[in-house]
């Protein structure tokens, strides 16, 4: 350990720790625009300079880079230090004048104007960019030139291959000078969140959803920088559990049981290869799920009814039923979904109860399809108190109405007329497809599917699969409703249940606690635990 | 959105509070160890956890309280989620405020409250199953599959329920084998006992020690004891007036015609033209809703007549066809082999006379928007499905139904075969109108649900439950009116009527300590004193 002084006070740190390092854990705040946590420290902007008295003399050094030592003094805040920082913030701001960070810390200083010429760079050339990129395992970005013409930039200038649009240069360059569309010859976009339906974007470490359990972050190693190059590992630096283990492999784990229930669900139909619907091309025409997404209080818009292509409330949404069911002409879906009619009244209802503005809703379908419990009254509510428009009908187009993002729907009416309406928004009522793995998993268990994918099954056995002992429920069985798929489970487990009776309670084990301790008559003593 | 160490440096502030600390999950596995920590360290008696919603975390916190060695109804929860950071997103200053006054509340009855005990009732192994159609015999095997003895009550003097009426599945699959196979092995079924011609005549009891009374036809009764009850009653199809039905010889009903079909009747054999009037019965005013199998079982009859006579003019009158799921085929090969489907809307039904000795009915065609007149050989109608009466069974085990006479499930996708009080389950017709596919899954799902219980020797209770002090009850009674479950009772105490609560059978609504004049009836978990504690500290 290492002893030494911080603005007066007796603080330690460890040996080989430099100053700023000790400053941060005792939380003497000191200003830098080119330190970071993770990454070897590099002295660049000169910010962090402190005043240093090791016993004989005083003197300025940069926090970041500067080792502490046994009975040093050091000062943070002194006058020499403070007009010191003061000349390196106007240099920076007669640099980049119109650089937010700049700015703030020339408010900050009391700085109003530079004494020096005003330049409009918003590079303060402190090789945060260059370093990270380093630790990324690429180094596809350098400082080059030398002097006044130092710059970050690709060497010889050209787009690179060597740049993976990672992104990390761009994440912690302080003045939003770096563009990763001038550096990489990669497209640049955003990992699609699976859970917002692809509507926003996602990081390479993520809670997959809020509700997600376990409740913590996973790696994705097909877009982690570390299982491309062997670099990065920042998140460690950050991770103060030191829960962080890259060398973890995929683990083969072989259970003995009794009986295997299948319940790996269903894939929503994609129709982005479907010409008709625009889907992928007009982003204001989207699934069902995407709109469930832009519904959702912890959906990308937080609950705020908005159309993705300007982000401005609708006041006419359409719903087109029957995407990817019903459908053997345009895709080999020759089977009803059978949860999209109450799905897309659902959406509607909910959305005129979101709307700020007064909300038009219209179904467009064939047949509706409002067969369960109480599925009746709900869509006669929906025509008869809420007012969604229900239209019998084929759609034959959606075209684009200029360039204001609007959609004109062209159908033909139950009597054959060709008709037209302009809506903000449209909603694609997928079906519901197999599990995309589905034919993997029947070869492997040695089951059988339907024509359609889906496990088969037989009437009068609905949760056997083609092989005993193997049991299947929900939408593997065949497309249904959470209440269809909750009651299968149950059915599913029952099959397991009877199959295997003999063994049961055979693997129980029972849970001991303590005593009980005897607290009547005591004084209460609470502890209360709030959660962020 | 919610300042949280404003909050907690707050609960500091609070009386009795000996400890506040703050953690990114609370319900993380190391946030339950330092819980369990705070406990020993702070030797606290009572926990207060401020976070999400005792709905799903409550069970979790409840435990760890346990594990620590603390009786585990000694916590309460502020929940500064959905009742405050959700819904004042926009207010973080406002959010932060309110949740100050959620934790002062949570706190203010954690000061009061008491370790209890939860109430352990012992479970009877046997199972009861109400109605032997397919889903009742499904439900009986299963339940006697896994071992446990199943009582089986059905009215009629056979077995086997609408099922003896119906030929095949939309697949193919031979139904009168099945059910044949499935009689067969109840009847054979050494762990079940079967009650032929028998009704329920009286019931009483809670989850785990049911007593149901069986009257049989020669009027001889017999008490059961049971741990779990399934019922599984049945439906009925609604015959109709309109149409001409029960007035003309060739105007069937659909099991009617699938008696003709597979007979092959003279009448089949000789038809030329059958036409199928959907939704006879229901989606009407009277009857708001689908009965979900009609539309594939006209496609399936009007298929099988067109296999035995390719000639024959087929038309199906509807106003939506619900084919779900892959019995769409069935549409999409009846319209292949030329069936016609003509739709019409409620108010716009087709008429049906006899006139010179033949049928004809009149409808308007939707796409050609012109009068048609067809002259059928036979005219089949796909009338609704009815629940039979439900009402003595719905009063005896205090279930309820819903306005059209089915019963009603605790939560129509959480708990889809249970009823609401626990130990009580449904499945089949009774439920719903459903093909006989779903029928048998939710009956298996039903044993499942009912095996559950059959196979504990005792289920706990948590023990909020009203309790009676008998010195201030004056008898009056009107708890025991409230109460909704039949769980509170007059009994006479030394001469003197006073409340008596059934613990197992409470909810815990508080019904009766809400309404009760003179304040003798009180919730344990939930007590007047408790509850005023939270009212003061927040107003």
């Amino acid at each position: 350990m290492v002893h030494f002084k911080l603005n007066g006070k007796d603080v330690q740190g460890e040996e080989g720790e430099y100053i700023l390092q000790v400053a941060e854990r005792y939380g003497v705040e000191i200003p830098t625009l080119c330190y970071h946590k993770a990454l070897g420290p590099a002295g660049m902007c000169r910010l962090c300079t402190v005043e240093v008295f090791d016993g004989r003399k005083t003197n300025f050094v940069t926090a970041c880079n500067y080792p502490i030592k046994e009975g040093m003094e050091v000062r943070t805040e002194t006058d020499a230090v403070h007009e010191g920082r003061k000349l390196i913030v106007e240099l920076l701001l007669a640099r980049c004048p119109n650089v937010p960070t700049v700015k703030e810390l020339a408010a900050r200083y009391g700085i109003k104007e530079p004494r020096f010429k005003k330049r409009d760079d918003d590079c303060i050339l402190c090789g945060l960019c260059v370093r990270v990129c380093e630790r990324m395992g690429n180094s596809a970005i350098t400082l080059t030139g030398r002097g006044v013409d130092m710059r970050v930039d690709t060497p010889f200038h050209i787009q690179t291959e060597l740049c993976m649009a990672c992104g990390a240069c761009a994440s912690v360059c302080p003045t939003g000078h770096i563009k990763l569309k001038d550096i990489t010859k990669h497209t640049v976009e955003p990992i699609p969140s699976e859970y917002d339906m692809g509507l926003i974007g996602r990081k390479p470490v993520y809670i997959p959803y809020p509700q997600a359990v376990p409740k913590a972050p996973a790696i994705d190693r097909e877009y982690c920088m570390h299982f491309k190059t062997g670099g990065c590992k920042i998140c460690t630096a950050f991770c103060a559990a030191d829960a962080i283990d890259h060398s973890q492999e995929d683990e083969t784990v072989e259970l003995n049981v009794g009986s295997i229930i299948l319940a790996p669900g269903f894939e929503p139909y994609d129709p982005s290869g479907d010409d008709l619907y625009q889907h992928g091309r007009f982003p204001n025409v989207v699934t069902s799920m995407e709109f469930e997404r832009i519904l959702s209080a912890s959906g990308p818009y937080k609950a705020h009814l908005v159309r993705p292509s300007d982000e401005k409330e609708p006041k006419k949404i359409a719903w087109l039923q029957c995407v990817g069911s019903r459908n053997i002409n345009q895709c080999d879906q020759g089977y009803c979904s059978a949860v999209c009619c109450m799905y897309a009244i659902k959406e509607a209802v909910i959305s005129k109860e979101h709307s700020s503005l007064p909300l038009d809703t219209a179904i467009f379908f064939m047949d509706m399809r409002t067969y369960g419990k109480d599925f009746e009254k709900y869509y006669n509510r929906a025509k008869d108190e809420f007012g969604v428009r229900f239209i019998r009908s084929r759609i034959h187009s959606i075209e684009p109405v200029a360039d204001s993002g609007d959609l004109k729907l062209v159908y033909a009416s139950e009597t054959g007329e060709r008709k037209e309406e302009v809506f903000d928004m449209v909603v694609l009522s997928i079906g519901l497809m197999p599990p995309a793995k589905a034919e993997a998993l029947a070869e492997r268990l040695h089951i059988e599917l339907d024509n359609h994918l889906f496990a088969k099954t037989q009437c009068l056995s609905p949760v056997e699969t083609s092989r005993p002992g193997v049991y299947v429920c929900g939408a593997f069985q065949g497309p249904k409703d959470i209440p269809g798929t909750v009651m299968e489970a149950s059915a599913a487990a029952d099959s397991a249940m009877g199959l295997l009776a003999p063994a049961r309670n055979t693997l129980v084990k029972k849970k001991e606690y303590p005593v009980e301790k005897e607290i009547l008559g005591q004084e209460p003593r609470i502890g209360v635990f709030v959660c962020h | 959105m919610v300042n949280v160490p404003e909050v907690t440096e707050y609960a500091r502030t609070l009386p009795n509070v000996v400890v506040a600390d703050r953690n990114l999950f609370t319900c993380s596995q190391d946030t339950q160890n330092r819980i369990r920590e705070h406990i020993k360290e702070y030797d606290l008696n009572r926990v207060v956890v401020a976070s999400c919603t005792p709905r799903t975390h409550e069970p979790l916190f409840r435990e760890t309280l346990r594990e620590a060695g603390l009786n585990k109804y000694t916590f309460e929860m502020a929940n500064i989620r959905d009742q405050c950071s959700w819904v004042h997103m926009e207010q973080p200053d406002a959010a932060t405020k309110k949740a100050k006054d959620l934790v002062r509340m949570a706190v203010a009855k954690a000061r009061l409250i008491r370790p209890l005990a939860d109430i352990s009732v012992p479970v009877n192994h046997q199972g009861l199953v109400i109605g032997g159609g397919v889903a009742g015999m499904v439900s009986a095997l299963s339940l006697a599959e896994q071992g446990f003895k199943t009582d089986l009550v059905e009215k009629e003097n056979r077995l086997g329920g609408q099922a003896l009426h119906l030929d095949t599945t939309y697949k193919g699959e031979d139904i009168r084998a099945y059910v044949e196979d499935l009689i067969k092995k109840v009847r054979e079924h050494p762990l079940i006992t079967l009650w032929l011609r028998t009704t329920i005549k009286d019931a009483s009891g809670f989850v785990g020690g049911f007593s149901s009374t069986l009257l049989d036809e020669e009027g001889k009764e017999t008490e059961l004891q049971h741990g779990a009850v399934i019922m599984t009653t049945g439906g009925k199809p609604y015959k109709p007036r309109e149409y001409l039905y029960g007035r003309d010889p060739d105007v069937l009903l659909p099991l009617e015609l699938d008696q003709e079909i597979v007979g092959r009747s003279k009448r089949i054999s000789n038809a030329k033209s059958v036409v199928f009037i959907q939704c006879v019965g229901s989606r009407i005013p009277e009857r708001p809703y689908c009965s979900k199998v009609c539309c594939t079982h006209s496609m399936v009859s009007a298929l099988a007549l067109k296999r035995l006579n390719p000639h024959m003019r087929i038309y199906i009158l509807y106003r939506d066809i619900r084919t779900f799921g892959d019995r769409e085929e069935l549409y999409t090969e009846a319209r292949a082999k030329g069936v016609l489907f003509i739709r019409y809307n409620l108010g716009n039904e087709p008429t049906v006379e006899r006139k010179n000795g033949r049928l004809k009915l009149r409808i308007t065609d939707h796409v050609l928007q012109r009068p048609l007149e067809i002259l059928p050989d036979m005219i089949c109608l796909a009338t609704a499905i009815l629940p039979n009466d439900n009402m003595a069974l719905s009063k005896l085990y205090k279930v309820s139904t819903t306005e059209e006479g089915f019963f009603l499930e605790a939560h129509m996708k959480l708990r889809p075969v249970d009823f609401a009080t626990q130990g009580l389950f449904l499945a089949g017709l009774c439920q719903y109108p459903k093909p006989i596919e779903e029928s048998i899954a939710q009956a298996k799902a039903a044993a499942a649900r009912a095996a559950n219980i059959l196979m504990k020797d005792a289920v706990e209770i948590e023990p909020i439950v009203s309790v009676v002090n008998t010195d201030m009850c004056n008898g009056c009674g009107i708890c025991e009116r409230v109460c909704p479950f039949d769980a509170i009772h007059l009994v006479e105490l030394h001469g003197e009527m006073k409340a008596e609560n059934i613990t197992a059978s409470c909810k815990g609504c508080g019904l009766c300590a809400a309404s009760c004049p003179s304040k003798a009836v009180d919730m344990c978990h939930f007590s007047q004193h408790q509850i005023r504690a939270q009212i003061h500290a927040v107003v």
